[in-house]
């Protein structure tokens, strides 16, 4: 690793600046996964931009339009959050699912889906439950919709001198309910081989709507549209769980690496979908 | 069992180096720190086999802040030889050639160069300005690929030993070995069932927490100096100086605290590049291994390929077993393939065996001993196979063990004939544990057992012991302490002095201060430095005897010393007023104790396992574990679990999860300890505990040595586990998710 200068802006406009100034600038949030990166000599920088102190990218906070989370809120705050518990327990799930205690004292949602890691567990519930980014820069600001923030692995839409200032997800519908569900070989500390992240809206026994996303098997998170969109207006029942999980299963491109062989991944697509879905159904059953 | 009472041994008194650890005060290796300390950083081969062309150092050099670079071509040219390490002989050359790589690489990981400088980052920065220019070669990384005829050679030099004979043979089979005993055909003709099957194992690494580091100063007046983490001093020592080509005397070791070892940490690696690195800045120099340098550049233990027969008669004897055992030593020649053949049957008494073995090189780095190195791949084969026996025969497993179990004066096909063992009193307390009647219920559940051995090492050790005025004795020893040896070591002495183990106050010294130790490995420290411990304990108390019959005037043959009070007729003094009165009679006591058992009487081991299956996504829980083992007197029970349950712990990591994940042209792709998925606590069950105590009868207290022996049945266990909760057999480690769900979908089709 070598040297590099650090600036912490403590407003929106001024990491802006900081950013225009230097345009081989990192951003750092929580720092989980740039530190590691830059000792790894995986990422280079000789300016860092530290956005932590900016309020927009500290806030959480619930009102009509629905959850605000900024970019940099570690996820111990966010499953701490009244409001998250109450109205969003899948993500206050997510929150304390992703790395262990000290990690989530620092670790963000906001940078989990900037590293555009293709295995990120932030992404796939986020997707399901149909986040907007909101993002910042030097032409303005302007609105992303999750499922199409990251790009390739690694790699999103954020042009030079671009942020994530928030994640905004809408309020939760009467009937809803939502999950992730991801696996991994090892009880904690790992990375997803595969995951899924499932919200459904439920009216009559039947679905209204669902929305269904992947982790690990695709270069980027994966929005499965057709997933979800064939359950609307099916009965809540095993049949239709099942389409929709081999629907999923279906659009999955994974690899074989060394986390696992493809076939496997494909394979449990299928079965972690059902059980997101199950999940989710049993929570918007307890929500109506 | 242990009948004898006494004072000390048994209990569970404080470790002498507990405050230190719990409050961070302990010192390890990196918290050395000298006035002008520089840095050192080490250029690693990105090929796994490749001829080095030519390397140019100057870019390195130029680069403000470096202080000395160092390649091959600064380690001193001497004649080759055959190096004595304690625990096995090694050519020189070999030693050489893994600390820094000279004509060719042979590994990815394998150490190029080193640079020296004032910061680790310009250090960094500078290695990877030297200009390596290699002409890259084929590689092999599989025993079974090494060992064909068109395979690439690692070394041109290097001819095949066969049943101890040289042929002119060039190969990557360094040895073909094998043992025999009686008439294997005619044994298998007997036998009315027979199975047979080949079984794999990953490369898996030690996964220690502490990463090797090494901190040199070449001194003024020619002395090198040492400090680091090892689990033998003199073993550095010896090595650095070899391969320094200076005498032993001129090399001072100082072993630190140690984060973890399991035998990873007897190769030497880093010391004799920063004493070269010293020597050339005049300054010293400290390196320190990432996690990746420790994964790529320090040896794992073999992965293997065995093929094992064994057949039984219907009555429930086994008349005949068969091994063939190829394992992978890296780089260099060293597989653990010896100790595995010895004991790939050890625990049973088999009139007619035949066992080959062959250590094969490969392009992976070197591989070095890991708890009972060889032992557990070993195990994983034939426990399986006396499982499916035991299974086609319809008796129960363990009773099928018992009926065939190893006892005093059975013959093991590579020699030695077993004096008072605990293979019978072990699969006896597996029986009579609550764990294995249990009920176990619920679907995709499955309980498995299995049992292992381990030969263990005698090998030289030193102590000595002074006695101070307020009756407490000052120890010292050689052994670098990775298992509570401390203690263990010290109450054997307090047992004899009659004072209490908080009396004694052991001390690890430098190879300046203490007596020739071997390292600390095959569960030698306890055995062998315990046993120096009770000789330097009884020659204090023939001296203090001396001294009491001096004060009382009379002859000190009769002074008896009973629960730490010395008497005569009626005349008696405790210990510790004794010690106060030494100025007076004569002076200081100290006492020495220096043993080399040629032996050192093994330890026999068992597992029982529940596992639950998840049959979607093929992932092993571990429910319930329970481990026994042959102590053969528990010195310190509270350490005794603590190894059973870490080897446990181990065996599990190896069976479900853990490999070394090799790209096609031998890259280790998964060199973290985030994708390496070693367990963590989430991943383990309470690891239920019970101790046997056989006693050895070669040692004054009974001991046996406990720090290998409980790795060696788990993964064999598990295998056994899944299987009775699947129907799916495993023969290849890991039984990672993948695996077993593969396994699954097979039988159904």
């Amino acid at each position: 690793m070598k040297w590099f200068d650090y600036s912490a802006p403590e407003s929106v406009s001024g990491a802006i600046s900081a950013l225009a100034a230097h345009p081989r600038a990192r951003i750092l949030a929580g720092g989980t996964d740039l530190l590691v990166q830059m000792r790894a000599g995986r990422k280079e920088t000789d300016f860092i931009v530290d956005v932590k102190r900016i309020p927009e990218l500290n806030e959480i906070r619930y009102d009509s339009d629905g959850l605000t989370v900024g970019a940099s809120a570690p996820c111990y705050r966010l499953y701490a959050h009244a409001d998250v518990a109450a109205r969003y327990p899948s993500l206050a799930r997510l929150a304390a699912l992703i790395g262990g205690t000290q990690i989530q004292g620092r670790a963000s949602i906001g940078g989990n889906l900037c590293n555009a890691a293709p295995s990120a567990d932030a992404v796939p519930l986020l997707i399901a439950l149909g986040a907007r980014c909101r993002i910042a820069g030097q032409a303005g600001e302007r609105e992303v919709v999750v499922e199409e923030f990251c790009t390739a692995p690694g790699v999103n839409v954020l042009g030079p001198g671009e942020f994530l200032v928030s994640l905004l997800i809408p309020p939760p519908a009467p009937g809803s309910g939502a999950h992730y569900e991801r696996f991994i070989p090892r009880n904690e500390m790992d990375i997803a081989v595969a995951g899924a992240g499932a919200s459904v809206v439920l009216e009559d026994g039947h679905f209204r709507s669902a929305r269904i996303a992947l982790a690990s098997v695709a270069p980027t998170p994966l929005f499965v549209r057709e997933a979800g969109d064939a359950l609307a207006g099916k009965p809540v029942n095993e049949e239709s769980i099942n389409e929709a999980a081999n629907l999923a299963r279906d659009a999955a491109r994974p690899i074989s690496d060394m986390r696992a062989p493809a076939e496997y991944r494909r394979r449990l697509c299928a079965v972690l979908t059902r059980r997101a879905l199950t999940r989710a159904i049993e929570e918007a059953r307890g929500n109506r | 069992m242990s009948t004898q009472e006494y004072a000390v041994l048994g209990t569970r008194p404080v470790r002498h180096d507990g405050a230190d650890k719990v409050t961070g005060r302990a010192i390890y290796g990196a918290d050395i720190h000298l006035a002008g300390l520089l840095q050192g950083a080490i250029l690693r081969s990105p090929h796994a086999h490749a001829r080095i062309v030519r390397i140019d150092t100057r870019r390195a050099e130029a680069l403000p802040g470096v202080k000395a670079v160092v390649t091959a071509a600064d380690l001193a040219v001497s004649q080759d030889r055959i190096v004595d390490l304690g625990e096995g002989d090694t050519p020189l050359s070999y030693l050489r050639g893994n600390v820094l790589a000279s004509g060719k690489v042979l590994y990815k990981g394998h150490a190029v160069a080193a640079v020296a400088a004032a910061s680790l980052h310009v250090a960094e920065e500078a290695a990877s300005l030297i200009d390596v220019e290699y002409e890259p070669l084929p590689c092999v990384l599989t025993t079974l690929d090494a060992m064909r005829e068109d395979a690439p050679i690692l070394h041109d030099g290097l001819r095949t030993t066969e049943f101890g004979e040289k042929t002119g043979r060039v190969s990557n089979v360094a040895e073909h070995f094998r043992h025999e005993l009686g008439d294997v055909s005619a044994g298998f003709a007997e036998a009315d069932v027979v199975v047979e099957h080949e079984f794999r194992t990953a490369t898996v690494h030690q996964g220690y927490i502490e990463p090797h580091t090494a901190t040199v100063l070449w001194n003024n007046d020619g002395r090198i100096l040492v400090w680091c983490s090892t689990q033998g001093a003199f073993v550095v020592r010896d090595v650095t100086a070899c391969i320094l080509d200076v005498p032993v005397s001129r090399v001072k070791v100082t072993p630190l605290e140690i984060g973890g070892g399991f035998g990873g940490k007897i190769p030497v690696y880093l010391e004799p590049v920063a004493a070269l690195l010293s020597k050339k800045s005049g300054r010293p120099v400290k390196i320190t291994m990432t996690r990746r340098d420790v994964f790529e550049g320090t040896g794992p233990t073999p992965g293997s390929v065995i093929r094992v027969k064994m057949g039984a008669r219907k009555d429930g004897r086994i008349v005949a077993a068969q091994a063939w055992m190829a394992y992978e030593a890296g780089a260099y020649p060293g597989a653990m393939v010896g100790p595995g053949a010895m004991c790939v049957f050890a625990a049973y008494d088999i009139a007619n065996v035949v066992v080959d073995g062959f250590d094969v090189v490969v392009n992976k780095p070197s591989t070095a001993a890991y708890r009972a190195p060889g032992a557990t791949n070993a195990a994983f084969a034939t426990e399986s196979v006396v499982d499916e026996l035991a299974e086609k025969l319809g008796l129960d497993p363990l009773e099928f063990r018992l009926k065939n179990a190893a006892r005093e004066g059975t013959r093991r096909a590579d020699g030695p004939k077993y004096p008072r063992i605990g293979c019978v009193e072990v699969i006896e307390a597996m029986k009579n544990h609550p764990h294995y009647s249990a009920p176990l219920e619920g679907p995709n559940r499955g309980r498995g057992v299995a049992i292992g051995f381990w030969f263990n090492a005698g090998l030289p050790s030193s102590c000595t012991l002074s006695v101070n005025a307020d009756g407490s004795v000052n120890l010292v020893e050689g052994s670098t302490d990775i298992g509570g040896t401390r203690t263990s070591v010290a109450m054997q002495a307090a047992e004899v002095l009659g004072i209490g183990a908080e009396d004694v106050r052991p001390e690890v010294a430098d190879t300046d201060s203490v007596g020739f130790t071997a390292v600390t490995g095959g569960s030698r420290v306890t055995f062998a430095t315990g046993w120096a411990a009770y000789e330097a304990a009884q020659d204090v108390v023939r001296q203090m005897k001396e001294r009491a019959a001096k004060l009382w005037e009379t002859d000190a043959a009769s002074v008896t010393l009973d629960h730490g009070v010395f008497r005569s007729g009626d005349r008696s003094m405790t210990f510790r007023d004794l010690a106060a009165r030494l100025g007076e009679t004569g002076g200081p006591v100290t006492g020495r104790g220096a043993v080399n058992p040629r032996s050192a009487g093994g330890s026999f081991s068992g597992c029982i396992a529940d596992v639950q299956v998840d049959p979607e996504t093929g992932k092993v829980d571990v429910l319930r574990f329970t481990a026994v083992q042959d102590a053969g007197k528990a010195i310190h029970p509270a350490y005794v679990e603590g190894q059973m349950q870490g080897g446990s712990a181990q065996g599990i990591g190896w069976a479900l999860n853990e490999e070394y994940h090799m790209s096609p042209d031998g890259a280790m792709q998964n060199a973290s300890l985030l994708d390496y998925r070693m367990p963590t606590a989430l991943d383990l069950p309470m690891i239920d505990t019970v101790i046997v105590e056989v006693p050895n009868p070669i040692h004054p207290f009974g001991v046996r040595g406990v720090g290998e022996a409980n790795i060696v049945p788990p993964p064999a266990t598990l295998a056994n586990a899944i299987y009775h909760a699947t129907g799916v057999r495993l023969r290849s480690l890991p039984m990672n998710p993948p695996a077993v769900a593969e396994a699954i979908w097979s039988k159904e089709g």
